[in-house]
Parts: structure tokens; C-alpha cells; sequence
């Protein structure tokens, strides 16, 4: 008699999502699913909505990286008020979007490791559940935990002084920026926020050099689990600037398959339309998005930090780059295709958030007065930015009155829907393919797959909390034979 | 020379003009009474209520209500706080007003009544009604998804010629604010920016124009609503 298994919810992601697993008789894992249950609806309710408010209204997605999607819709709005792309802004707007966008992959990645992904790693995939989460870590490692509050505290600050607060601002306005940044902001940024000493951005380089330390540490002492758990290969996806360097703000699409060969050749993304479809499934609210040339069974490909590492040349930050030459000399300069490697590069990039933010920080531009630019209206935008999950794509029509038209969002997380099946589907052959008993911890392991990728499933809702969670093993007729729960926290 | 008279608010003596309103003898004399559609330089139309006071014991809508010799207003009482409370949450429930996503937000003065009376959650409904958004004109945009019908619009934005661009039409439930498309074509900046100052919420606002006033530096983002008149 065949069962399934029903993880619901999935924890210490954002979002809610649950996970199935079908195994036959013999046990042995027939699919796997990850379920998207959440539905959200911008797309439809933004419809009508005056263009200049986009930026405002769908940043309302998510309260962890909204600025991903107040400054992707800000750069579809730059091409309708025709300012253009890229070097269409004033330089002011341009650095100041760029720092802000920093303060938000600085805080976004010091959110998902030391809230989400620490746990794991401190305590064990199987360790007690009521001690492997945030406050565990708090209790038993708080210089850790400080060090994480305080980073991302950091970076909340930088998007406050940004954007005008820390969640939902309105900084980026079409065709620029509604504020520069004070001398008295920057300098308190350089040398410590409100006075605190450890909160400067010499300080910010040092502790993401330690957090990379850290986890380089814990690779070389698991090495099997890190390298083999939820490994496969697959085409990676990002924006890289035209020179080849990994720019999370700006650039053109770029794609390698799993050898490194380029399936998308720096393509502006003004045409994105032309080289991606999304496909649908009856059984998740969120789209299989694929490259169309290669179709919806080949086509699908990973994005987020372990692909930014795989498609761009080079990091044009020096400690930043002395870690990509390491990470690319792993897999001998061949994408890297494990699953885990994504907390790996997410730490590379923060080295690489807090030395950027570092350089803008003594930036003059900064304090230019030149903010706006506007030019011949447009009918239609397309912004794309590199989120901390990955590529995400804001596509607006606007008619002749103003009001938008059509809205087309490609978030990270839904470019990485079918990876993420993909981990689910190696992890429960690893850990629950023929095993008799399900343990918490074989069930962890499929939610720490799904964690590797740091997904926001509603891009809304942060689960960080007391998470009932549910299995149940169901035969073919969809009767229950068994059901095991606990009240973990976290 | 214009004829005084004596009244108290809240037991404290203020003199008034004859034939001036309660608000207008309060605002001099410091004591500040919540108001939405009462507007300084045209004749209050009384829409929205929220200034209700008690002059002799009776509820009265202070910026309709002439100062008399000797009257006796209450003003700042628990009991008429929390009628101007329910009266705000009443103008939230039957519109749509979304604040996180409308740009007048911080300068609104209907959002800075609900934080200075503390309004969480309305005890009413919502009534989601569908409301038509006017977007042909040029420069302004009528989003009446946030109208609350105060009709200062239509008492004071007024054309070269002092012709009204704004009218009420319809009646009851069904009445809605109008703008004459084609006299909107001609207006200037200058007169648009005023529309949209007026409205004492997001339903007029200009095109193109749209959260240029960063967080911080709006109208009621430091101070609270009636601070200027009573700090």
C-alpha cells in the first residue's frame, strides 16, 4: 500500500507552504512536492492603480525584502516616465538606490542565516527541536546572536536613511530618488549608529568575514553533508553588469547550463518576455517559470546567491573576491550544483553587501542634489533586480491616463519553484526512502532542503514562530494510517 | 467696530466675534477643536461632523455654530472624544482607504485625526464599496476610493473665470465628486497643487507628482494633528 507524507507547514521560511511525499509499497520515494497554498493577487489589484504609486502599493508583498520590489518596480517606472535604465539616473539616485539596495541583501542574508539557517547548522538537522531555533541560539551562542541582531540592524538603518523607514519606505520615486543622504547620516554610518562603536561599516566588513569564517569551518568538518545533501545539477540564472561583475542592482540576463555554457547571452531585460515562459500546476498557487528555448522540462533553472556566483565573472569587491576565486576553484571553475553551497555564496555576498556599502558610504555623490530625471513617456516598463532570492522581474503596463494596465511579477522565489522541488525530491530519498519510522529529524531534513534556498513563499508572511507540524501517512485511497504531530518552536 | 462676546469652552473664559463660528473664536484663543471639512477662507459646509461639540448641553457641529453671549461649550470631554472617534472610523469603513500604498499619507489630515484619537482597529464593518477613479484630466486624478465628501473641493477650487471645477453629483449614498474634464485641461500647476492641497485626504491628487516629499519631512510625521493651534 503506497503513502503520503504531508509536511504542513514548512518552518523557518517566510511564507507558508507544505511539502508531499508519495512512496510506494516498498517505500521508496515516487514524487515529491513542494505546494505553494498562499494566494496573493497583486498583479490583479495593482490594475488601475496610477503608475507613480506601483513602487508603494506592490513593495507590500513582503515585509523582508520589500525594498527588492519598491526598487524593481521603481526601475519599470524609470522606463514609463523615460528616464530609461541603468545610466538614465542622476548618479545621486543611482548610488543612493544601490545603497539601499545593499542595506537590504545585508540585512535579508543576516536574517536567513542567523534566524533561520543557524539552527541547523548549530544544533544538528536532528537535534532538539526545542532548543534548535533562534532563541537556542540566542541562549547557547549569544555572541553569535548579537553579532546577527546587529548586522541586521545595520542594514535596516542603511534603508531607513534610504528609503525613509525600515519597512516600506518611499524613497525611490519614478525617474530617481526623493532624498540624498546627510552628511550627519553618513557619518554616524562610518562611525557608529547612535554612538554604538559596533555598528560602523569597518565593523559590518569584519563580522561577515567572521560569519564566512564560520561556516567555511563547519563545511570543512561536514564536508559529505554539505557537499552531497540535495545536490544536482541545473542551469543558473542572473543579471551581471555588462562587464561580466556581479552587480545585484543592475545589468543584463544572463543563463549557463550545468557545464557553464551560456544559454542566455547578457540579454537586456527589457525583453525578458522573449526568453522566459511560466508554466502553471494544479497543485501550487505559484508558476513553473522555464528559458523558452529549452521548454518547460529542460528549461527551469536556479537563481539566488549559488547561481549569481556561477554566472558572473567576477566580484568588484577585494574580499569579496579573494572568496569567489575560492568558491569557483571548489567546483574548478564548473557551476556549482549543491543545494547547501547556497548558504556558502549567501555569505559571500554579504562580505560583498557590507564592502559595497562601505564604498558608497564615502561616496560624495551621495550628497548631490540632483535627484529626478523624467523624459518622453513610455507605455510599458520592465525592472529586474537581483533580490536576496534571486532575479525578480516587475512588468507594468500603463494606458494614456496614467493607470496601470497589466502587471506581470516573476518573483525569486517562483524562479526557483521547480530547483526547490528538485531539493525536496533528493532529500527524501536520503532520509526517508526506506526507512520504516518517520522521526522529526528526517523531517527536518527536508525542510532544511527547502531552507538552503531561502525561499519567501508568500513574499509576505515571515513564519518565525510556533509552528504546529504535521505528518500524516495516507494510502491510496486517502484514508489516514497514521499521523504524527509536534508543536515545535520555530 | 465688530461686537464681542464672552463664552467658555471647557470652563475657560475666550471672547468671540459676533458671527463668527465656535472653531474660529477657539482657534484664536488656543483651544484647538478637531475639524476635516471645515477649511480656513470658505464657508464650512458641516459635511463630516467630527467638530461636534455641546453648547448648553446640546450637540452642535462647532464650524456651523455661531459664538453666543454666554454659552457654555464642552469640547474636550471623554464622552464627545469618542463620538469624534467613532464619527473618524465611520469615514474609514465606508470608503477604501489604504494608507500603506496612498502618497498623501503623513500629509492627511483624516489618517492624522485616527493617531490623535488613537483609532486601532474600526468597530464598524467594512463596506468595500466600488468607487470609480477619474483619471482622464492632465494634471489631476480623482480617486474616490479615499473621498470622504467634505466638499471643500467644490467650495474653493475655482477656475480664472470662478467657475467650479468640482461639483457634487448624485444624492445620498450615491453622491459623488465630479470635475469638469475639459476646464481641468486648462488649469495651471499652481491651481492644481491647491486641489490637491485642499483635500483633506488622497482623493485629489496630481499626476506625476507622487511621493516626491520624502518620509520625515511630511506634515504630520512629526507633529500631531491641532498642535499648531493648541501645542
Amino acid at each position: 500500500m503506497g503513502k503520503k507524507i504531508t509536511i504542513e507547514p514548512v518552518t523557518r521560511v517566510e511564507g507558508h507552504g507544505k511539502v508531499t511525499i508519495h512512496l510506494d509499497n516498498d517505500n521508496t520515494v515516487t514524487e515529491s512536492r513542494l505546494h505553494i497554498v498562499e494566494f496573493r493577487g497583486f498583479e490583479r489589484f495593482v490594475q488601475g492603480r496610477p503608475y507613480w504609486e506601483a513602487p508603494v502599493l506592490v513593495q507590500r508583498l513582503c515585509g523582508i525584502c520589500p525594498v527588492s520590489h519598491h526598487l524593481a518596480a521603481a526601475k519599470a517606472i524609470d522606463v514609463i516616465v523615460g528616464a530609461g535604465t541603468g545610466d538614465g539616473l542622476t548618479v545621486t539616485a543611482d548610488k543612493m538606490r544601490r545603497l539601499m539596495h545593499y542595506g537590504q541583501i545585508f540585512q535579508s542574508h543576516a536574517l536567513h542565516f542567523f534566524h533561520l539557517c543557524s539552527p541547523d547548522i548549530l544544533f544538528g538537522v536532528d537535534g532538539d527541536p526545542a532548543v534548535r531555533n533562534v532563541v537556542g541560539v540566542a541562549m547557547e551562542h549569544k555572541e553569535l546572536a548579537v553579532q546577527g541582531v546587529l548586522m541586521r540592524k545595520y542594514g535596516q538603518e542603511i534603508i531607513a536613511a534610504t528609503a525613509g523607514k525600515k519597512i516600506h519606505g518611499t524613497g525611490a520615486i519614478p525617474g530617481g530618488i526623493n532624498k540624498n543622504l546627510s552628511i550627519e547620516e553618513r557619518d554616524a554610518f562610518l562611525n557608529g549608529i547612535e554612538g554604538n562603536p559596533q555598528l560602523t561599516a569597518d565593523q559590518m566588513v569584519d563580522w561577515s568575514e567572521t560569519v564566512l569564517e564560520f561556516f567555511k569551518d563547519y563545511h570543512r568538518k561536514n564536508k559529505d553533508f554539505i557537499d552531497g545533501f540535495a545536490s544536482f545539477p541545473s542551469s543558473h540564472l542572473s543579471i551581471v553588469r555588462e562587464d561580466g561583475a556581479l552587480d545585484l542592482y543592475h545589468g543584463v540576463i544572463r543563463a549557463v547550463d550545468a557545464e557553464g555554457n551560456r544559454l542566455i547571452d547578457d540579454v537586456d531585460y527589457q525583453q525578458y518576455d522573449t526568453i522566459i515562459s511560466e508554466g502553471v500546476k494544479k497543485w501550487s498557487y505559484m508558476k513553473f517559470p522555464y528559458l523558452t528555448e529549452l521548454g518547460p522540462e529542460k528549461g527551469w533553472y536556479r537563481v539566488g546567491p549559488l547561481a549569481r556566483l556561477n554566472v558572473c565573472d567576477f566580484i568588484d569587491t577585494p574580499s569579496a573576491q579573494r572568496e569567489f576565486e575560492e568558491f569557483r576553484a571548489y567546483t574548478k571553475g564548473k557551476p556549482n550544483g549543491m543545494s547547501m553551497h547556497y548558504h556558502w555564496a549567501r555569505l559571500i555576498e554579504i562580505l560583498h553587501a557590507a564592502e559595497k556599502m562601505r564604498e558608497l558610504l564615502q561616496d560624495p555623490d551621495l550628497q548631490g542634489e540632483d535627484l529626478v530625471v523624467q523624459g518622453r513617456r513610455q507605455p510599458s516598463g520592465v525592472g529586474v533586480i537581483e533580490a536576496p532570492r534571486g532575479t525578480l522581474f516587475h512588468h507594468y503596463d500603463v494606458d494614456q491616463d496614467d493607470q496601470i494596465t497589466m502587471c506581470n511579477l516573476i518573483v525569486s522565489t517562483t524562479n526557483n519553484n521547480e530547483p526547490m522541488n528538485a531539493a525536496v525530491n533528493g532529500a527524501a530519498v536520503s532520509h526517508i526512502q526506506g526507512q520504516p519510522e518517520i522521526t522529526e529529524g528526517m523531517m527536518n531534513a527536508v525542510e532544511v532542503a527547502i531552507r538552503a534556498y531561502d525561499p519567501c513563499l508568500s513574499c509576505a508572511t515571515h513564519a518565525v514562530g510556533k509552528m504546529p507540524l504535521e505528518v500524516s501517512l495516507v494510502d491510496r485511497q486517502g484514508n489516514t494510517i497514521a499521523v504524527k504531530q509536534s508543536n515545535m518552536s520555530v | 467696530m465688530s461686537e464681542t462676546v464672552t463664552l467658555t469652552i471647557d470652563g475657560k473664559d475666550i471672547s468671540g466675534i459676533k458671527g463668527e463660528t465656535i472653531v474660529q473664536a477657539a482657534k484664536r484663543a488656543g483651544i484647538y477643536i478637531p475639524t476635516l471639512c471645515d477649511f480656513d477662507g470658505v464657508t464650512s459646509p458641516g459635511t463630516c461632523r467630527v467638530c461636534t461639540v455641546k453648547v448648553d448641553g446640546r450637540a452642535a457641529a462647532a464650524c456651523k455654530t455661531r459664538v453666543a453671549e454666554g454659552a457654555v461649550v464642552e469640547c474636550d470631554t471623554p464622552e464627545l472624544n469618542e463620538l469624534r472617534k467613532m464619527l473618524i472610523e465611520m469615514l474609514f469603513v465606508e470608503g477604501n482607504h489604504f494608507c500603506p500604498a496612498c502618497e498623501k499619507s503623513g500629509n492627511c489630515d483624516l489618517q492624522a485625526l485616527a493617531y490623535r484619537f488613537a483609532m486601532m482597529a474600526p468597530r464598524f464593518d467594512y463596506e468595500f464599496p466600488d468607487r470609480e477613479i477619474e483619471a482622464r484630466p492632465k494634471k489631476l486624478m480623482i480617486d474616490r476610493n479615499r473621498c470622504v465628501l467634505c466638499q471643500r473641493c467644490v467650495q474653493s477650487i475655482l477656475t480664472e473665470n470662478d467657475e467650479p471645477l468640482f461639483t457634487v453629483s448624485n444624492r445620498g449614498n450615491k453622491a459623488i465628486i465630479e470635475i469638469d474634464v475639459k476646464k481641468a485641461d486648462g488649469i495651471d500647476d499652481e491651481l492644481a497643487q491647491k486641489a490637491m492641497d485642499i483635500c483633506p485626504v488622497g482623493a485629489i491628487i496630481r499626476k506625476r507628482k507622487g511621493f516626491s516629499e520624502p518620509i520625515g519631512t511630511r506634515k504630520y510625521d512629526k507633529t500631531v494633528i491641532g498642535s499648531d493651534i493648541q501645542g
